[in-house]
């Protein structure tokens, strides 16, 4: 049986506390992962050099991370007692979590590009100054003093299982110095050790690792004793944290598509740019939209949408057409569903897909759970599936004057707002609510690397100081 | 080994008999048991020969123990003595009461014989950390160090604020209590060279180690309980935090059923802490969930099941909120014992545990 190890910052750990991850249509145990407890997780976050990666220079750094890119997917690499190829880190990714393997590969794609084009992505959150003052503690750029200091020196991060793609958001810690101690999501502990493993395998020390697989319990003392950290979660999970400046909150999204005035009309040219949006992924990612706010023909929206996602089936991971997850538990699955339904059993709200498609949206096969995308239509934007966000294709139609939009669409993580009309672009820009604004048919789901959004890695690492110097007489 | 099973089951069914005997005469019996005989079309003092036969009576239920009035659980035979009153469960609602003359006492005297002098010299002090108030805990472990020559220091800690703080999501409350206890105990450990044996119970053993080594700090021996003790939590505790120089000594207990003891640190164990119980005084059994008559095989995963024999208090057949694996007799404790003692998963409601 493969077992996965706790890694203590350079060392593996077996522990007598073992989760079993199992298949997630046989079933079948797939991997043991050791369980790390809280006052382990604790001990180690506070004996660990903070300093390891500091004998690199950052483009040193981002050598070793472009090593990391190829080995992450080519290489055979440690995956705790056995080796793994890029393809078996599919396989297993797909088994565990359900998602199809098509969507695997291109989360995977995504996770490497982070590591190929760190350089990118560092010079995006960092704004461009010279990044040799990380190195040296400071220096001159464009003409001004600059000193920074990393606050971050303990960096910790609570995973979710729902898309790898998420990984791509703590990578560049290790660019920037910064020793990572991580809890992966339950079902996908894969890519944060295929990344540990490529990054050691290119040379990062592997004292700057620390992989702690743990309880609810265990995260929050991970976080609670790191300096700086980072929970992805539903809002149950990221609650504590919201108000703790050290730790960056990835919750829910509710992502959104807003159409103006002036596009309302040609709405069904949008239509490929709002499919995409909410079904790209398979829904499960906070930037994928889960409303779509229009000042008119909300109706036929929902409906065209409906058409379309009404043609999407259940289909097993390994299907190249598959294009939504199984879900790894399937009574996570019934839960969503059966939300669903008790919000549609308020008034003003009609589920558009199920009746196109004749059949529910929760579809079982033996052990398989699957949720089949869904669009409901909103009379009321105070109705309570607006501005709801699960793990499947799942969106809210609602009408809104546009004048009133930029408040109402309440705090979004990605807005698309495909329109031409200046005010309402300017509303939108002025608006605490938006964290990244794209102005135009853009999908929700693209991400431009030097376009951080949902906090700033760097900023977070680092702060900047006050910073006179004279030469010693 | 079989002979040293079946002489100790010998001497659990004479003890049931002479528990039952005094518990149901209406001259020592107290007040509660004596009017749930008077409803029975049997007498219990014939009927019950063996610790099988307790089988006649219901469920022992926890609700009995919750509010008055407490004087019917003191047997007329200890009418003369003082009587402490011991409480447990009093997070939500009411808690459950039990009476104590000198059971406390005894339970400790008898457990002291399972401790090491090396570990927990006689004459030296003690230091105790964890849950006070209406438990019966401090006096306990207090009346263990005296019974040992030694002087108990005590930091107080209130389980039932930090549940409080738990269940509301205080968090950060419950973190600087939690350092606030920690912190007056580094002081009594600073301030008292002669302290030598800790108890405390597992995050606070963690928290004290974050701040200070205990094998500097002089420790031999650390008593360890009043929450779910994890076997990866055991090996931890013994290969970290007390970096395989102190003895730990990790139990179970409660107030109404006294102090197990667990087996002696073996390494085949792979760290399972099993409790042994202070047998013929009280019993530990693991039972079906579904059909909790019925004792689950050597291995099984059950709910644990309490019996408790003494001159104070007659508790049969009750369902504890714990679930454990039945372990068969061990060379130091002839009887069954219970394993990996967690809380019981069968509840619909989670139980928010002490995280003290």
């Amino acid at each position: 049986m493969l077992h996965l190890p706790i890694l203590r910052f350079g060392q593996s750990y077996e522990s007598i506390d073992k989760a079993e991850i199992v298949h997630h249509a046989t079933g079948e145990v797939v991997a043991l992962v050791s369980q790390a407890n809280s006052g382990l997780i604790v001990r180690d976050l506070h004996r660990t050099a903070d300093d390891v990666l500091e004998r690199f220079s950052v483009v040193e750094l981002f050598a070793l991370c472009q090593r990391a890119a190829e080995l992450f997917a080519n290489a055979n690499l440690p995956c705790g007692d056995s080796q793994q190829s890029f393809d078996d880190y599919i396989r297993l990714l797909s088994a565990t979590t359900g998602m199809p393997v098509s969507y695997c590969r291109n989360n995977a794609e995504k996770v490497r590009r982070v590591l190929a084009e760190i350089d990118l992505v560092v010079r995006g959150l960092t704004r461009g100054f010279d990044l040799s003052i990380l190195d040296r503690g400071y220096g001159e750029n464009a003409g001004s003093m600059l000193s920074y200091f990393r606050a971050g020196r303990r960096f910790g991060v609570v995973l979710p299982s729902n898309s790898p793609g998420v990984h791509s958001l703590w990578i560049p810690a290790i660019a920037l110095k910064a020793p990572v101690a991580l809890k992966p999501g339950r079902e996908e502990p894969w890519t944060p050790l295929r990344v540990i493993e490529a990054l050691s395998a290119a040379g990062v020390p592997r004292e700057a690792f620390g992989f702690y697989p743990t309880d609810h319990a265990g995260s929050g003392e991970l976080l609670r004793n790191v300096d700086r950290g980072m929970v992805f979660g539903d809002t149950n999970t990221t609650r504590p944290w919201v108000n703790d400046p050290r730790i960056e909150v990835h919750g829910p999204g509710f992502s959104k598509i807003v159409l103006g005035d002036d596009t309302a009309e040609d709405w069904e040219k949008y239509l490929d740019v709002i499919e995409a949006s909410i079904a790209a992924n398979g829904g499960r990612s906070c930037i994928n939209a889960s409303g779509v706010w229009t000042p008119r023909h909300g109706w036929e929206i929902a409906e065209a949408l409906a058409e379309r996602f009404a043609k999407i089936e259940a289909l097993p991971a390994e299907d190249p057409q598959a294009s939504v997850a199984a879900f790894a538990n399937p009574r996570v699955a019934e839960a969503i569903s059966v939300s669903i339904d008790a919000g549609l059993h308020v008034e003003g709200a009609i589920d558009v897909t199920r009746s196109r498609r004749g059949t529910d949206r929760l579809v079982r096969r033996g052990r398989l759970a699957w949720l089949l995308p869904t669009v409901v239509r909103c009379d009321d934007r105070e109705h309570p599936l607006v501005n709801r966000e699960f793990l499947f294709p799942f969106a809210s139609i609602v009408e809104c004057p546009t004048a009133k939009m930029p408040e109402a669409i309440g705090p979004s993580l990605v807005v698309s707002a495909i329109t031409g009309d200046r005010a309402l672009q300017t509303a939108l820009m002025n608006s605490p609510n938006v964290d990244r604004l794209n102005l135009g048919p853009i999908p929700t789901m693209r991400i431009a690397w030097d376009q951080p959004h949902e906090g700033n890695l760097f900023e977070l690492l680092y702060r900047q100081r006050a910073f006179q110097t004279e030469p010693a007489a | 080994m079989a002979d040293r099973v079946r002489r100790a089951k010998q001497r659990l069914d004479a003890h049931v008999r002479e528990t039952v005997a005094w518990h149901f005469d209406p001259a020592t019996g107290c007040p509660f048991w004596l009017d749930v005989a008077s409803r029975l079309d049997w007498d219990p003092r014939e009927t019950i020969q063996s610790y099988e036969d307790l089988d006649r009576f219901k469920f022992f239920e926890d609700e009995w123990l919750r509010g008055g009035p407490v004087r019917q659980w003191v047997p007329k035979g200890l009418a003369d003595k003082p009587v402490f009153v011991f409480e447990t469960g009093g997070s939500t609602g009411i808690p459950k009461s039990r009476i104590n003359c000198e059971d406390f006492r005894i339970d400790y005297e008898l457990f002291s014989e399972t401790l090491s002098d090396e570990a927990f010299p006689k004459g030296a002090d003690w230091l105790m950390l964890g849950p006070s108030g209406p438990r019966r805990l401090r006096l306990a472990v207090e009346h263990l160090c005296q019974h040992r020559g030694g002087i108990c220091f005590c930091v107080d800690l209130d389980p039932r604020w930090v549940t409080r703080l738990i269940k509301t999501g205080r968090m950060e409350l419950m973190h600087e209590y939690k350092d606030h206890v920690v912190n007056q105990g580094l002081t009594i450990l600073r301030a008292h060279e002669n302290i030598r044996c800790l108890f405390t119970t597992p995050k606070l053993l963690e928290a004290i180690c974050e701040r200070v080594s205990l094998v500097k700090a002089g420790i031999k021996g650390v008593f360890c309980g009043g929450t779910q003790l994890t076997a990866q939590f055991h090996r931890f505790a013994r290969e970290e935090l007390l970096e395989g120089k102190i003895d730990f000594v990790p139990t179970y207990g409660n107030t109404l059923m006294g102090l197990a003891c667990h087996k002696p640190f073996d390494p085949s164990d792979n760290y399972s802490v099993i409790y042994y119980p202070p047998s013929p005084r009280a019993s530990i059994e693991v039972v079906d969930p579904d059909e909790p008559a019925r004792v689950v095989e050597y291995g099984e995963l059950g709910r644990v099941r309490l019996t408790t024999l003494t001159r104070e208090f007659f508790m049969p057949r009750f369902l504890e909120r714990d679930e454990a694996i039945r372990h068969p007799p061990c060379e130091a404790y002839p009887w069954d014992g219970a394993g990996d003692v967690r809380p019981f998963s069968g509840f619909a409601v989670p139980i928010v545990e002490g995280v003290y």
